[in-house]
């Protein structure tokens, strides 16, 4: 029995197979550990344990195309929500883009204008690192930003009339967009050429968070970020990071998703979990209690890390902006 | 993450912290650095410039790499919380003495996880910067920022176990919003700009730097009075 033949053929059908495995290092270690140490017979009882324990445990498990295809869909869509509301980079605005425009200072407007951008390019970039697998840009119809799916306008119906309004749903974007990188990172540990891009990616959703919610906290028209705090009710008046769940979000009914657990779907490892953004445990260990000598807020230990959201919450997410009946999301 | 990976993030609490010098195997002790737990009074060490020190290898290595550099911006807040420049607005003090509670959080997270795998105190010079005004300590923060964001983002794919990449990506993010506000306060608008995120119109537009653990040591370095090797860190 060639044992490694017999990886190599699987190789072919399922380019992963070694990442099932654990790692590449792992398995020959493994393999030739057992050649050493195990009778020849029992070799392929062993090595099909392996296996079944392998495909057993990820056999749900998103590839790199799944994880790059699904991160393909919030960049449609965060792209969509800034094009629909400010206009595309080198179209004409219509007139309620115009007027929403207007709610901004200058200085403010670049920042929207700049993060479209990014957003855009984002598409772009995904569209390419995913050739002809990528999946298509939807209908402009497929989007509902004011939450409403479709039907009667939901609790953003503004949306596009009030830049407070903007900035809120801009920020449950954002900040869903961080929390959906850093919970697909993992499916994409097989190819460093793309987890470093999509980590790439993953910070530059934090920047674009981070302004955001400073602009929320000084108002559309007030380019200081340096004199306004967060105010108390955190969901209005938020600070440049995520701080416990965040008052709930914007409209707590829709978006406390953003800031709140995720559940485990059966593919991810044992070793990631998906707790919400008020979180103060890391690594098993509540910091708050094992650094207490530090004397800081609860708050303070759940803004020091931003947390992973897993797919099916994203996708429950987004589907807030999805009109009903549509299969995109 | 569940007990399991406790196990292997906060493997064997330390009962006594290893130093510095005894991981980084060098005899001769340097002013650069402090022993924990040592006072002042304890050591006279003889400087030797020339030494070089290591952080490890493997996944240890890359959490004493981000150990080092959480240990850097903690101390550069801790310093500018204390002695704040006079034309700082209370609105900012107030948001560096968030920074300084993130990032002493992050440094005290890795120094409990490493157990007696971490290495020991370093003290830094921040003489390169001007710690006197606003405009120079929002410079130095704006610096430490990008370079922890592009480290993070550079570090991820290195890691062999994902508990440590999910950890990574946990603070990378949170060092990226930092940099973004910090970016505002220095020049409205900059939280993204051409120097961190990609916009020449090329394959990466949109897309943040990352630095390799050989790029950001040459940076940690000119803080320190001694000189780290990036050269046991994977690749």
């Amino acid at each position: 029995m060639n044992i490694f033949q017999i990886i190599s053929e699987i190789e072919k059908v399922d380019p992963e197979v070694y990442d099932r495995l654990d790692s590449r290092r792992s398995i020959f270690k493994h393999m030739s550990g057992m050649g050493k140490t195990l009778a020849a017979a029992a070799v392929p009882m062993a090595f099909g344990a392996v296996l079944n324990k392998a495909y057993a445990q990820t056999s749900m498990a998103p590839g790199v195309n799944d994880v790059l295809n699904f991160a393909l869909k919030l960049e449609y869509l965060e792209a969509a929500f800034y094009n629909q509301g400010l206009g595309a980079a080198n179209g004409t605005a219509t007139a309620v883009q115009t007027a929403l425009r207007a709610g901004f200072s200058a200085t403010n407007l670049a920042a929207l204008d700049k993060i479209r951008n990014d957003e855009t390019a984002h598409v772009a970039f995904l569209r390419t690192a995913l050739g002809t697998n990528a999946i298509d840009a939807p209908a402009a119809n497929t989007f509902d930003f004011t939450g409403g799916k479709g039907g009667t306008p939901g609790p953003f119906a503004t949306v596009f009339t009030a830049p407070a309004t903007f900035l809120a749903v801009a920020q449950a974007l954002e900040d869903t967009g961080v929390r959906a990188y850093k919970g697909g990172a993992p499916y994409l540990a097989s190819n460093k050429d793309v987890l470093t891009a999509a980590l790439n990616i993953h910070s530059v959703e934090a920047r674009h968070a981070s302004r955001i919610r400073t602009m929320r906290r000084a108002g559309a028209m007030n380019n200081a970020a340096s004199q306004t705090a967060a105010g108390t009710d955190r969901s209005a008046s938020p600070k440049s990071w995520v701080s416990g769940n965040d008052g709930g979000g914007p409209a707590p009914a829709q978006t406390a998703a953003v800031y709140g657990m995720g559940a485990a779907p059966a593919y991810t490892p044992a070793v990631i979990t998906f707790p919400g953004e008020e979180n103060v445990t890391q690594g098993g260990v509540n910091l708050q209690t094992a650094l207490s000598s530090l004397n800081f807020p609860a708050a303070a230990f759940s803004e020091a890390f931003d947390e992973a959201l897993p797919v099916p919450v994203v996708s429950d997410i987004a589907r807030t902006f999805v009109i009903t009946g549509s299969t995109f999301i | 993450m569940n007990s399991t990976s406790l196990s292997r993030l906060f493997a064997a609490r330390p009962v006594r912290r290893r130093t510095f010098f005894r991981v980084a195997g060098a005899t001769a002790a340097s002013s650069a650095l402090v022993l924990a737990g040592c006072s002042k009074d304890d050591e006279t060490p003889e400087v030797t410039a020339e030494q070089t020190f290591t952080l490890g290898t493997g996944d240890t290595g890359l959490l004493n790499y981000a150990y080092l550099l959480e240990q850097l911006e903690a101390a550069f807040y801790d310093k500018v919380v204390a002695t704040p420049p006079s034309d700082m607005s209370a609105a900012e003090l107030a948001y560096f003495t968030d920074l300084r509670d993130h990032e002493v959080i992050h440094r005290e997270f890795f120094k409990f996880a490493l157990g007696t795998s971490a290495i020991g105190t370093a003290v830094f010079n921040f003489g390169s910067f001007t710690l006197t005004t606003r405009a120079g300590v929002l410079a130095a923060a704006q610096t430490l920022e990008d370079l922890g964001v592009a480290a993070y983002n550079g570090a991820g794919k290195l890691f062999i176990d994902p508990v440590y990449l999910g950890v990574a990506g946990k603070i990378a993010s949170v060092e990226a919003r930092h940099a973004a506000l910090i970016r505002d306060l220095v020049l409205p608008n900059s939280f993204a700009a051409a120097d961190v995120v990609a916009n020449d119109g090329g394959e990466f537009d949109g897309l943040d730097a990352a630095k390799t653990p050989a790029q950001v040591i040459a940076v940690v370095n000119t803080f320190l009075n001694i000189t780290i090797s990036a050269a046991g860190l994977p690749s």
